[in-house]
């Protein structure tokens, strides 16, 4: 993958004993091509099981989403992968390493955006960046070319000599990837990259982070609990549910594994349209579920929808501060239907409309939103896991 | 990896590894010296050491001319407690000054060492650097050391400076040597501070609760110490009795004074510096205090000061190195995490 092998001395690591680890598939060294992998990486502390037999694998040039609520182990599966807390068991390989007995090699590579990440506030932020080249061991002419790229990238050239005081959160935020850049980094973890900041705020680093990792062919691996704005950037994502991955790979992959997204259809109409006269049109088509409204775009209904509409202004919904600032503000009508007869369902419901004058500007089928996933996914897995977490 | 193949990125070259420690100590270094502390501590430990300074150079002058061949004046300086308005008040000598106010520097640059960098939220960000854990915590020390080296140096080169100019008397060679010793013994003492302030800061979460906890342990070892010992002393051994008994009930309530770190220094401190002083403990029989009254004033030579004072100086770097260890221990074994 990357042009200049720099994974120095790959060591070959004995097996570790016990048998659940040798039955599994070893981990080779040749990180290359997925960055990230771990084997039955668990942490416990004490009787907390913090994580719990993790398996994971994240590739090159992808963005992947470790998603859970707070406490769910994601900032402890993070520690272990840069070596920074030592696993109870199972391996982790990061860049082909384990980060448990080569840290420092791990670290070199990795390129790690904390959980509220801080500055020193007396420092300006170019000297923030300073100081960490140095701990790089980056020679000071390199450094300084490297900090005006990823200060320019981040887009805080013009503030870069001002103090790390006066940054704003987003500021910090976007600060933060610039340091996680300056060692040029393999992998780039980041820890709840858009937590506390404003909805704009949030697609601009975003965005960010998806260019990095089309540009630089970075494997990003980040965590979130805010699941509408994973959904927007994450190529994959894994969902963490009390130390363990209930579910893991792309939206639609998952949203076909809960039982969502082949029996749901968006439909926008025409704005002239009656919107009582197309609800009794879609009710009277035999085959047809529930009729409910939704803002195209965004796939959460419910909430979303009436603070988008209704114009609260304080809604604190995500989805729908998300929906306006991507500008995508249509009404739309969202139809369950019976998955056996989809195809029948679907052309009866464009014919019908039509036939009774309302215009058909949009018609597709609608993936589940990582929000209802989530929660189906921990909902079936509660079960077993409910005794499991002293 | 398409992107990359087609553009090949050189990869940069590292500077020659330099140690981890030494990066975090430069920067540690260099935002000491910034600091507002560091300003306020030099006019603070400068004022301390120049007012008595300023009546010592005073009485000094005033019997120099009649001593003849006097081989430790100069040094005088540092230990002599001159009395002011017509011999009513006698002031702390500028060394004794020194140590009261001498722990405060070592403090002031590291309560704040390891808690602050957690409540900053910077803690997690440094060690994800490719440094070992201890090279946050071993650079922070060495910075620490070197800024109180720093102070101390500067102080002492004031009042010998003053010194040469008020008195004009050049310092003999072995009151130089002297003074560099005291200095090296303050510097330790300091040092004790130091690696305390540092435990504080590794053992407690808040800065502002191990700067109170700091300040407190200051106020309590260095104003109240003395207080609290000759209270515990007087109540386990009351100076009664024979004079047998006396004497030995005193050296055991020099012991018990000696468990602060403060006695500790301030004993050490005075032998370094004064000659004439030829013991630090009292005689502990009859027949061995006379001996001491009888005895011709002579001055010691250096080393003979040194020996004397030994067991000092060895007692205040064990306990530095204790309070380091422990502060090292436990911040190798705190989680990353708050």
């Amino acid at each position: 993958m990357t042009s200049t092998p720099r994974l120095s001395p790959k060591r070959k690591i004995a097996p570790r004993r016990g048998t659940a680890e040798a039955t599994r598939p070893p981990i080779d060294a040749s990180g290359e091509s997925v960055p990230i992998r771990t084997r039955g990486l668990t942490k416990r502390y004490g009787d907390l099981v913090a994580v719990d037999g993790l398996d994971l694998e994240v590739r090159a040039g992808e963005i992947f989403g470790l998603l859970g609520q707070n406490g769910a182990g994601k900032t402890t599966t993070i520690l272990m992968l840069l070596g920074l807390t030592e696993p109870s068991g199972g391996e982790a390989r990061v860049v082909g390493l384990d980060p448990a007995r080569n840290p420092l090699e791990v670290k070199r590579r990795v390129g790690y955006m904390p959980d509220s990440v801080g500055f020193y506030t007396d420092l300006t932020g170019r000297e923030n960046l300073r100081y960490t080249a140095r701990l790089n061991r980056i020679l000071a002419a390199d450094a300084e070319t490297t900090i005006d790229e990823v200060l320019e990238q981040v887009g805080l050239t013009e503030r870069a000599d001002d103090l790390v005081d006066t940054y704003s959160r987003g500021m910090l935020q976007r600060l933060g990837i610039a340091d996680a850049l300056v060692k040029d980094p393999d992998i780039l973890i980041l820890d709840e990259p858009t937590t506390a900041i404003d909805p704009l705020g949030v697609v601009e680093i975003l965005d960010l982070i998806r260019n990095l990792a089309d540009e630089r062919g970075l494997a990003v691996l980040l965590s979130s609990h805010l699941l509408d704005q994973a959904q927007l950037i994450c190529d994959r994502v894994g969902i963490f549910h009390r130390g363990k991955l209930v579910g893991h790979g792309t939206v639609p992959e998952l949203a076909k594994r809960y039982g969502f997204g082949t029996n749901r259809l968006e439909i926008v109409v025409d704005p002239a349209a009656d919107e009582q006269s197309v609800r009794a049109v879609l009710d009277s088509i035999d085959g047809v579920g529930s009729v409910d409204r939704g803002i195209q775009g965004v796939i959460d209904p419910g909430e979303a929808v009436a603070e988008a509409r209704g114009g609260k202004p304080d809604g604190q919904s995500d989805s729908a501060k998300t929906a306006e600032a991507l500008g995508a503000l249509k009404a739309s009508w969202i139809v369950s239907v019976d998955p056996a007869r989809e195809h029948e369902v679907a052309r009866a419901i464009v014919d019908r409309l039509v036939a009774n004058g309302i215009g058909v500007e949009h018609f597709s089928r609608l993936t589940a939103s990582l929000q209802q996933i989530y929660r189906v996914a921990v909902e079936r897995t509660g079960a077993d896991t409910a005794g499991h977490v002293a | 990896m398409t992107a990359e193949a087609q553009t090949p990125v050189v990869r940069r070259q590292r500077s020659v590894p330099r140690a981890g420690w030494m990066v975090v100590a430069r920067k540690e270094f260099a935002d000491h010296l910034l600091s507002a502390r560091f300003t306020v501590l030099l006019i603070v430990l400068g004022l301390a050491a120049a007012i008595p300074l300023y009546f010592a150079a005073d009485a000094i002058r005033s019997v120099a001319s009649q001593v003849s061949g006097g081989q430790a004046i100069f040094i005088a300086l540092f230990w002599l407690a001159p009395q002011v308005g017509g011999d009513q008040v006698t002031l702390p000598s500028a060394s004794s000054f020194l140590a009261y106010v001498a722990p405060l520097l070592g403090l002031a640059f590291s309560f704040d060492a390891v808690n602050g960098e957690r409540s900053e939220g910077t803690l997690p960000r440094l060690l994800s650097q490719p440094i070992h854990r201890d090279d946050v915590i071993n650079g922070k020390f060495a910075a620490g050391l070197a800024i109180i080296g720093l102070v101390l140096v500067a102080v002492v080169a004031i009042i010998s400076a003053f010194g040469l100019l008020r008195l004009g008397l050049v310092p003999a060679p072995s009151e130089l040597l002297r003074i560099m010793l005291w200095v090296l013994l303050t510097f330790v003492y300091v040092a004790f501070w130091l690696a305390f302030g540092m435990l504080l800061s590794v053992l407690v979460r808040r800065a502002a609760t191990s700067a109170l906890i700091g300040f407190g342990a200051w106020l309590l070892l260095t104003f109240f110490g003395g207080l609290i010992t000759s209270l515990i002393g007087g109540f386990l051994a009351p100076l009664t009795g024979s004079n047998e008994e006396i004497l030995r009930n005193v050296g055991f309530q020099q012991t018990i004074s000696r468990l602060l770190p403060d006695t500790l220094y301030r004993e050490a401190s005075l032998v370094l510096l004064n000659p004439q002083v030829t013991d630090v403990s009292t005689p502990a029989t009859v027949g061995a205090y006379q001996q001491a009254q009888e005895r011709i004033p002579s001055l010691l030579s250096l080393d003979q000061s040194f020996i004397l004072v030994w067991p000092q100086v060895v007692a205040l770097v064990a306990l530095t190195v204790a309070c380091f260890a422990i502060a090292y221990v436990r911040f190798m074994r705190q989680e990353v995490r708050a």
